[in-house]
This record gives C-alpha cells, sequence and structure tokens, in this order.
C-alpha cells in the first residue's frame, strides 16, 4: 500500500467512524440513561436517508434537506418517547426487544408504501462537488471531508453539552443515578424526552449525511443498526467517549479490512469485537 | 390443568397434526411441514429464553449452519446417506454454539443481546460473502438424504408423506428429550439460573458451565430444525442465518408465552399462521405484524398466552388487571 | 461462653484490605472463624461490615490480605468455588427463589454437592439423597411445616430460616450470615437465636448483625468495625468494658443499650 492510498482509506476510516459515532451515541446514550435496547435506532438512519433523498428532490438540495430534516427528525423523536418509548421504562429487556423489532417491520413496510422498493441516489451540493487532487492520479472528494467536519463538530458539541451545560450535567447524573436525580426534582421524563429526540436526530443526520455516499436502499437500517451494536458493547454501555473510540475502531478494522483481508472483510468488525469481549467483557470504557 | 387432561390434549393435537397427510392436499402438507419445523426452531430458543433466562437475538445462526452444513456435505448428483448427514449438520451447530458460547455468556443483560446478534451476523457474513456457501445466491441441496441402511429402506424423503411423518416424530422426539431434560438436575439447575444466578452461584454452582451448556444444546437442536428446513425446501440462502429469522423465532417463543415448551410450539404455528394470513392480505403483510407486536407489547404486557386468563377474569366479572 | 470445648480454626482471613477506586472499604481487616464458636462483626452502618462478609464469600476479590479455609489459601477463589470448599453464606437482603417451593429451594442447595450436570436423563425428584437432606435441613431449620409452600409467600422471618436451610444444605462448615435477624419480630427473633446455638455445635458462624440483645446473647467473640477498619475484637465482656468502642459509640444513634 503506497502513501497515498493510506492516506485516502485513513481518512475514509475517519469519515465512516464519525459517521457510526453519531448513530452510535445516541444509541448508547438511550442505554445508558434510560436503560432501553432499541432494535429501530437503525430504522431511525434509514428515515435520514430517505429523508434526505425525499426532502432534497423537492427542494433541489441536500443541505435543505438537512435543514427541514433535522427538526422533523427531533419532532419525531419526541413523539415516539411520547406515545411508545416512555411506556417500555419500567419493562424488561425482552419485551423492548420485542416492540422495537415490531417498529422496524411498520417503519420499512410505511417506507415502502411512502416511496418505494428502488435504490435511489442523492446528489452531493455543488459548492461540496470538487475533489481535492492528492497526487497525479489519486484525488479526494471534498464532500467525505466535509462529513467528517460535521461529525467532529457536533462531536464537540456533544461534549461541551454533556460537560458543561445544565441538561448535561442531568444527564450524567441521570446516567449514574436515576434515583437522586428524581430526589432533587428534576423532571426525569424531560431528560429523556430530549435525550431520545437527540439521538433520534443525531442518527437520521448521519443517514442524510451518508445518503450521497452510499446511495437510499431498503433496509440500510439493518446493518448500520448491528454495526453500532457492536460500537456500543466495544465501547462499553451508556459511554459516549466509549462510542466515539470504538467507532473510530470499527471505522478503521472495516475500511483497512476491505483492503487488506478482502476475503473475510465483513467479518474483521466482528472478530474485533470478540477480541474485545475476552479482554474486557464490559466494553474498553465501561463507566464505573 | 391436571396431567391427565393435559396428555389426552396433547395426543389429541398429535393425532390432528398426524391426519394431516390424508386431507391429500399438497399445499397443506407444505405449510404444516414448515410450521412443525418452526416448532421444533422455537422449543430449542425456548430452551435459553424461558428456562434459563437468556435472551438470545442470535438464534438462526444454528438453523443455518446446520442447513448449510446439510446442503455441503450432500454429494452433487447423489443422496447422502441420513444418518451421516443428520448427525454431522447437527454436531456442527453445537459446534459453532459451543465456540460462540464461550464468548456471548461472557456478557449479560443487553449486552448479551447485542453480541449474539452480532455473532449471528459474522456468521451471516461467512456464508454471504465468502465463496464456501455460493454467496448471497446461496446453494442447493439437489438430492435429499436416504434412509437406507444396507439394503433396507425404511422410508423415503422424497416422498411428501413419508418426509412429513419424519418431521412430526422428529418433533415428539425433540419435545419428549427436551421435557425430560428439564426435569433432570441439569434442568432443574438452570430454572435456578433463570431466577437468581447470583445466588446460584454462591450455592457453589458453576453457571457458565451450566448456561453453555444449554446454549450448546439449544444451538444443536436450533441444528435440527435447520437441517430439516434444507432437506425440506432443498434450498438455502445466508438469509436463513438473518437477524430477522432470529427475530421471529423469538416472537414465536413470546408469542406461545415462555417457559413453556408446547406454548413454543402454539407460537410458531401462530406466528407461520399469522404470516399466511397477512401475506393473503397484502404484500405489506410485516406492516400488520409489525403492528400487531407493538400493540401487543402495550397493551398485553404478559403476551398472548396471557389473553385467556384476562378472557376469563373479564367474563367473570373480576377487575381485570 | 462458649459450649465446646474443642476448639478448631477454620478459617483465618489475614489483613484483608478493599478500596473501591480512592475509597478504602476496609482496612486491615483479620478475621478469625472457629468451629463451635459464633463471631459477630459489628459496627454502625458504613462500617465496612457487609465488604467484609463479601470477602469472605469471595462475591468481592481482595485489594490486599489473604483468606485460607481449614490451611488452604482461597484468597483466589470464587463464591462457587469456596461453597464447594465448604464456606456457605446467607444475605443481608432476602436472596431465595420466590417462584419455588421450599423443598425446591433447599433441593437445589443439596443438589449443588453433588451435581452430575452431563446426567441430563435422569429425573431431580428421584435424586432421594438430596431430597432428603433438603428436608433434614428444612426440619433442622424449623421450617418443616412449610416444606410445599411457594417460598414467596413465606412471612420475612420465615424466608430468613430458609436461607439458613440452603447453607446447611450445603454441607457448609462456616456459615457467613449477614444479619439473619434483621426485620424479625421478637418471637421469630429469639427463635433464630436457638436456631443459631444449636447449629454453632458442629460449625463455625461469622454473624453481621445490628441487634444488639441478640448480639451479646450468642456472641462468643465479637470484632467491633469503624470507618473500614477493626476497633477491638475480643469476648463480649472485654467489648462491653471497652473504652474504646464506648467512645466510638459515644453521640451516634446506635450506642450501646447494655
Amino acid at each position: 500500500m503506497d502513501f497515498a492510498t493510506f492516506l485516502i482509506q485513513t481518512l475514509n476510516s475517519l469519515q465512516y467512524g464519525l459517521l457510526l459515532f453519531l448513530v452510535a451515541s445516541g444509541l448508547t446514550l438511550v442505554f445508558g440513561i434510560m436503560g432501553i435496547i432499541n432494535l429501530a435506532h437503525g430504522s431511525f438512519y434509514m428515515i435520514g436517508a430517505y429523508m434526505a433523498f425525499v426532502l432534497s428532490s423537492a427542494t433541489g438540495s441536500l443541505v435543505w434537506a438537512i435543514v427541514l430534516g433535522i427538526p422533523l427528525a427531533l419532532i419525531f423523536g419526541a413523539f415516539l418517547e411520547w406515545a411508545l418509548f416512555s411506556r417500555l421504562y419500567k419493562r424488561d429487556h425482552l419485551e423492548q426487544v420485542l416492540l422495537t423489532y415490531g417498529l422496524i417491520l411498520v417503519f420499512e413496510q410505511l417506507r415502502s408504501l411512502l416511496v418505494d422498493n428502488d435504490v435511489h441516489g442523492v446528489d452531493i451540493p455543488a459548492f461540496l462537488g470538487a475533489s481535492i487532487q492528492l497526487t497525479d492520479v489519486l484525488s479526494y472528494p471534498v464532500y467525505r471531508l466535509a462529513i467528517s467536519a460535521v461529525c467532529i463538530v457536533l462531536a464537540v458539541a456533544l461534549y461541551f453539552v454533556i460537560q458543561r451545560t445544565r441538561l448535561g450535567m442531568m444527564i450524567r447524573a441521570g446516567n449514574d443515578d436515576r434515583t437522586m436525580v428524581e430526589a432533587l426534582g428534576i423532571n426525569i421524563n424531560m431528560i429523556y424526552r430530549v435525550v431520545f429526540a437527540l439521538g433520534v436526530a443525531l442518527a437520521a443526520l448521519a443517514g442524510m449525511l451518508a445518503a450521497p455516499i452510499s446511495s437510499v436502499f431498503p433496509n440500510m437500517g439493518g446493518q448500520v443498526l448491528i454495526i453500532s451494536f457492536v460500537i456500543v458493547v466495544i465501547g462499553g454501555i451508556g459511554s459516549v467517549w466509549g462510542a466515539l473510540v470504538a467507532a473510530l475502531i470499527v471505522g478503521f478494522a472495516d475500511t483497512f479490512g476491505k483492503v487488506l483481508l478482502p476475503e473475510i472483510s465483513g467479518m474483521v468488525v466482528y472478530l474485533v469485537m470478540a477480541a474485545v469481549l475476552l479482554w474486557r467483557p464490559e466494553g474498553i470504557l465501561k463507566k464505573g | 390443568m391436571n396431567a391427565q387432561v393435559s396428555l389426552i390434549l396433547k395426543l389429541a393435537v398429535l393425532a390432528v397434526l398426524a391426519c394431516v397427510p390424508l386431507t391429500g392436499e399438497s399445499f397443506y402438507v407444505e405449510v404444516v411441514s414448515k410450521m412443525l419445523v418452526m416448532a421444533i426452531f422455537a422449543m430449542s430458543l425456548d430452551l435459553l429464553v424461558g428456562f434459563t433466562g437468556l435472551v438470545s437475538l442470535g438464534h438462526a445462526a444454528y438453523f443455518g449452519i446446520a442447513a448449510y452444513a446439510a446442503a455441503l456435505l450432500s454429494p452433487k448428483y447423489d443422496a447422502a446417506s441420513l444418518w451421516f448427514l443428520f448427525p454431522a449438520s447437527v454436531g456442527l451447530a453445537a459446534l459453532a454454539a459451543l465456540v460462540i458460547g464461550l464468548f456471548v455468556l461472557r456478557t449479560k443483560g443487553i449486552y448479551f443481546i447485542m453480541v449474539t446478534l452480532a455473532f449471528a451476523q459474522m456468521a451471516y457474513f461467512v456464508f454471504h460473502d465468502t465463496p464456501v456457501g455460493g454467496g448471497s445466491d446461496g446453494i442447493y441441496l439437489n438430492v435429499k438424504p436416504s434412509a437406507a441402511i444396507g439394503g433396507w429402506e425404511p422410508f423415503d424423503l422424497g416422498n411428501e408423506h413419508h418426509q412429513y411423518y419424519f418431521i412430526l416424530a422428529i418433533l415428539v422426539l425433540v419435545y419428549l428429550f427436551l421435557a425430560r431434560v428439564l426435569k433432570s438436575p441439569f434442568g432443574r439447575a438452570l430454572v435456578g439460573i433463570k431466577s437468581n444466578e447470583h445466588r446460584m452461584q454462591s450455592m457453589g454452582y458453576l453457571t457458565f458451565r451450566y448456561k453453555l451448556g444449554a446454549f450448546t444444546l439449544a444451538g444443536a437442536l436450533g441444528g435440527v430444525a435447520g437441517f430439516l428446513y434444507a432437506v425440506m425446501f432443498g434450498f438455502v440462502t445466508p438469509e436463513l442465518l438473518s437477524w430477522h429469522e432470529s427475530g421471529n423465532v423469538l416472537l414465536m417463543v413470546i408469542l406461545g408465552g415462555m417457559g413453556n415448551l408446547v406454548g413454543a410450539a402454539v407460537g410458531a404455528f401462530a406466528f407461520e399462521g399469522m404470516r399466511g394470513v397477512f401475506e393473503g392480505w397484502t404484500e405489506h403483510w410485516q406492516l400488520l405484524m409489525g403492528s400487531v407486536i407493538v400493540a401487543v407489547v402495550l397493551f398485553l404486557p404478559g403476551g398472548l398466552s396471557s389473553l385467556p386468563g384476562r378472557l376469563r377474569r373479564a367474563l367473570q366479572g373480576g377487575d381485570d388487571k | 461462653m462458649s459450649q465446646t470445648n474443642k476448639s478448631e480454626v477454620l478459617m483465618v482471613a489475614k489483613d484483608l484490605t478493599r478500596r473501591f477506586g480512592g475509597l478504602v472499604a476496609n482496612r486491615d481487616v483479620s478475621v478469625t472463624i472457629e468451629r463451635g464458636k459464633i463471631h459477630v462483626l459489628l459496627g454502625p452502618n458504613g462500617a465496612g461490615k457487609s465488604t467484609c462478609i463479601n470477602m469472605l464469600s469471595g462475591d468481592l476479590p481482595p485489594s490486599e490480605g489473604t483468606i485460607h479455609f481449614m490451611g488452604r489459601d482461597i484468597t483466589g477463589l470464587t463464591a462457587a468455588q469456596r461453597s464447594r470448599v465448604g464456606i456457605g453464606r446467607s444475605y443481608q437482603r432476602t436472596n431465595i427463589f420466590p417462584q419455588f417451593t421450599v423443598l425446591e429451594n433447599v433441593r437445589l442447595a443439596a443438589q449443588s454437592r453433588n451435581q452430575q450436570p452431563w446426567r441430563i436423563f435422569s429425573k431431580a425428584m428421584e435424586q432421594e439423597w438430596a431430597l432428603e437432606k433438603a428436608r433434614a435441613c428444612i426440619e433442622e431449620a424449623g421450617l418443616g411445616k412449610r416444606v410445599d409452600w411457594l417460598s414467596g409467600v413465606l412471612s420475612h422471618g420465615e424466608q430468613r430460616q430458609l436461607e439458613i436451610a440452603m447453607v446447611l444444605a450445603t454441607d457448609a462448615q462456616v456459615l457467613l450470615l449477614d444479619e439473619p435477624l434483621a426485620g424479625m419480630g421478637s418471637e421469630e427473633s429469639a427463635k433464630m437465636v436457638e436456631l443459631l446455638k444449636r447449629l454453632r455445635a458442629t460449625r463455625g458462624i461469622l454473624l453481621v448483625e445490628h441487634d444488639m440483645d441478640a448480639v451479646f446473647a450468642v456472641a462468643d467473640v465479637i470484632t467491633v468495625m469503624v470507618n473500614g477498619e477493626m476497633l477491638e475484637c475480643g469476648p463480649p465482656e472485654q467489648i462491653k468494658n471497652s473504652v474504646a468502642v464506648q467512645q466510638a459509640y459515644l453521640g451516634t444513634e446506635e450506642s450501646f443499650h447494655v
């Protein structure tokens, strides 16, 4: 592997890992804070991608689609939390698995009814359509760099929200001790709703950003869901920073796996997970 | 329900099932055959979910591995011996479960659910991405295995009715086997682990070994179902290992009420029946299925199996709780 | 106070220390458990009694220190392994199998002594030795009239008795009992004290307890813990008269009423 290829694969790994982090961070927060296992989280990614397709067709630009899509995703998430997930907090994991599995079927079929079952492309916004020339023969698309940039900005923002704001303090407290938060008179239901909506919006945004690269296709949520599970397992449940580290590990393992070990590329990520399980069954950054 | 009534009911259901081929309708024989296979699959998972308290979301892996083993170990243009192919396929599924169990049983709760799913997905990729099993197209099992022992052939799986009764017999055997296992000290310990694993440990049980035993056994029996499926349809694809199949079989177990072997079988019949009916109505049958699942969880916390009790209480005018 | 003349050291814990992050929950705690004696761990809430009993039972690995049982180093053994060598424990919060009958709870405990997990075709209910032992232990713990009851519907005191029966069924030489009298009425409490005295004859017992009257009624040796450290260890008279102990307890709500 020459240096330019290595550089490109490194950039791809970063971009893929950061995108996965957007999905996995919401998943791990919902696990950690609310104790809910949400199989439908991958569907939010799928819904985001389809929103990117539908809205950018209607408005003519992916940027507008994202601007419209994020509030829609937030509202959708808050609604779901109110209508369904708030009823799951006291239930056991099995019932959570069941309900969210049912939701996947519903979301996929609604997608099929409202859009269709075809594969669609989404155009990269014109101002990000250029490529950077790395060597005479190799170039790198600006759009992928833009994705990484957006994700980094969001990760930093998330860091500030969690470490520096009142909401973040509540999130951290809720993560550690639910009864204490309630004893302080903090409205835990509101925290849950905000966190859930945030998780939905992050996953949907990841779907919207990925749409031009991966295209938009049925059942695209399932694959992302399972990879996100792997990330949460590697990173440790409830740990956002664990999710970031794990997402990058997965991004690199998957990208370089495809280059170096093409025969078993689909399995590399899972082998990494197996190794982590042997080493630290609770994840590399398990809290407490 | 006392033991005698329960036994008579089970025998009556068995008699009805035994009569299905007499209808002479090939369609029904095939539909019910598949239900029987799924019933075996659901019972195997119930050993984990209902009796040991391990919620596996990757059980389709063992079903699929045995199905692939059946197809791959069969000669291309000739019949394999059933007496070799069956145990070999089931053995490979058990081996896979043993190895995967060593990893996944190190985790608990939500982790366990996610990790079983992830390992099943890994198995899916083995068949989907590599050429061993024909990639995403799957492979054919061209010639059904032969039951011949020496020159004597007790039955012929190529004959639809023989195959039906073979599957039915295996279902009964698997049921009797599991019922017996659950009465054994091993089975009692599994139920103890489900109830209070920590206490079992403090009484000197090395619970990991028991769970690994249960996981391997469940994998083997899931493999029995997968083997029968491959023989029946003569065609296997990676989708057999997909997480949708794992989700579906979990649904069957829960539909029938966990921790009840007959219930798991009933759940399999109910699920396949519902699928058949919904498919007849609309191509978007999964929308109906998904809505039913969501509604059941929201409004019937005890699952479908709690329905008779609720109805009875409602009819008796008692307060429905 | 001891009723047996034959004293045999069963278990020796030496200089046990347990840290949680920067917090030291136990520092240099040493405990000796002898056959025929009841050793009581005494101390206010947060003194580290639970941490100590958890280290003895194997639920919590010590950060430092050693534990020997009948001459053998068992520091590295898990809870399950310690149960197998003969250390049984009951829990502060009742810890049973509520949906099983009393008999099945104790039968499972008895079964643990000869597990034979590979015999998946034999019937558990036909293992006469386990059933007989379970019945005997239930009788010994005073639950003879409740054999076929669902354990979840027993009274609190009866569930504590059931815990003891389960420990007995594991042939434990050392009983680690975490507040067996907690939440009991005076009558139940008296019965439990009688039971403990009977059990002492052939076994070694370590007790974590709050109830002062009961402590002085049964204790042969008392270790007083404060802030994760041993304050004093000795026979009840010595503890009663100890200035250090009285000072430590003065002004706290759990002062001695003796």
